[in-house]
């Protein structure tokens, strides 16, 4: 990898700073997939600035009817939590099937995100859950947050701070896993919510992250396996590579959304 | 441009000048010479190079040593006691956990990792939470079962 400047701020107006110093930098939370990348050169920042000495960006809590999760909050620590545990159980196993344990031991929300990988877990949760995204600028709703395959709403200058995501009726994930990189597949996300039935996919759109308008149409009336039967998923915008053909992941979409259905009970 | 960087490594406090971009699995072993833990991949998933930096398990391939600035960190070399072998260390020499022997260092590291959280673990939760260790002979059989005896002579002592 090409070398570069490390900065490590202890606070979130240093890392500000750090931000809008004019070089090119570029922010690292656990740094699973930035530094995989730097290794094969397709980032040169001249400076990284490492957000771990952040304290305010940890942390867990219930505010009224949502989790709150700190965007430097680790994988493993989320599916450690009681908290998570007890009102969004669904949120506990996903975190616990990212990667392997070492990745979650470093891995972070805010990364995840912010990376918007196509197979990434968190995601799906986010759109899946309605969540909202608080940056030192502004909140956004998970439908304005992610903008397509490892793109964000995010701008230059904006951190993501934490993640509230609404306490759901019932929710489940399930993830059909490459066995080599334990990406999705497919994954799929459901919940039952105020506001009526929410599925999210990750791992087969080629624009990253999507809801299924047909599979909530039908879930809102029913939310059981039984409602997706005869409902097919098209092919159209989904991912082909050595993995999976664009129609095994339209397929695999509809057993996913059905093995939550039936995990979420 | 260089920064200082200083940490306890197996229970004694080294310092030395990295670059940003040096892995911590370089400094381990090209600057403090401690060349047990390996690189086997390079990519973060083989587990080679796994080492414990405060206490959690994690791919020194993919961590720069200037953010384990301040952390304490034990390596393979910091598991035994002198001449005696750490108890995981022995149950993978009984079971003969191991073959060519290029993945062990991440291996034990693991394994001790694994008996720490999960002192009860049963074989299918071993085989999980090794899903980041690779044996590249396929030993997977012997390398539980070390691991499953590891831990009970862990909790006997």
């Amino acid at each position: 990898m090409y070398n570069f400047e490390y900065n490590r701020p202890a606070s979130l107006d240093d890392a500000l700073k750090a931000l809008s110093s004019g070089d090119e930098v570029k922010l690292m939370a656990g740094g699973m997939t930035l530094i995989p990348t730097l290794k094969q050169r397709l980032a040169q920042p001249s400076k990284l600035v490492d957000l771990s000495g952040v304290a305010e960006l940890k942390g867990i809590t219930v505010e009224g009817n949502a989790v709150v999760i700190g965007a430097m909050t680790t994988h493993a620590t989320v599916a450690a939590s009681a908290e998570v545990a007890a009102k969004i159980p669904a949120l506990t196993k996903l975190a616990h099937g990212i990667g392997d344990p070492q990745v979650r031991n470093r891995g972070t929300l805010g990364g995840s995100i912010s990376n918007n990988d196509p197979a990434a877990d968190y995601p799906a949760a986010l759109m899946a859950l309605g969540a909202t995204v608080t940056t030192n600028k502004r909140q956004l709703a998970a439908d304005d947050f992610f903008a397509g395959m490892f793109t964000t709403a995010l701008e230059e200058d904006e951190i993501v701070l934490k993640v509230s995501f609404p306490i759901p009726e019932k929710a489940a994930y399930a993830k059909f896993a490459q066995p080599a990189s334990r990406y999705a597949l497919v994954g799929v996300f459901v919940a039952k919510t105020a506001g009526g039935a929410r599925v999210a996919v990750t791992g087969a759109g080629e624009d990253g992250v999507f809801r299924v308008a047909a599979f909530e149409d039908a879930l809102s009336k029913n939310f059981s396996a039984a409602a997706l039967d005869g409902i097919a998923i098209p092919a159209e915008g989904l991912n082909s590579d050595i993995h999976g053909a664009a129609d095994y992941r339209a397929h695999l979409i509809g057993v996913m959304a059905k093995r939550a259905l039936q995990a979420a009970g | 441009m260089t920064i200082s960087v200083s940490m306890t490594v197996n229970g004694k406090t080294v310092s030395g000048d990295v670059e940003g971009r040096t892995l911590l699995v370089q400094f381990l072993r090209e600057q403090l010479h401690l060349t047990g833990t390996h690189v086997g991949c390079d990519t973060s998933q083989c587990g080679a190079c796994v080492v414990h930096v405060d206490g959690q398990s994690v791919k020194s391939c993919t961590i720069l040593a200037a953010q384990a600035n301040g952390t304490e960190v034990v390596t393979i070399e910091g598991l035994a006691d002198g001449a005696t072998l750490h108890p995981m260390q022995e149950a993978f020499r009984e079971h003969h956990g191991l073959q060519c022997g290029f993945c062990t260092p991440g291996m034990l590291a693991t394994g001790y990792d694994i008996v720490r959280r999960l002192p009860d673990a049963d074989e299918a939760r071993i085989r999980r939470e090794l899903s980041g260790n690779i044996c590249r002979c396929t030993g997977y059989h012997n390398i539980v079962k070390a691991i499953k005896a590891g831990a009970e002579k862990m909790s006997a002592a």
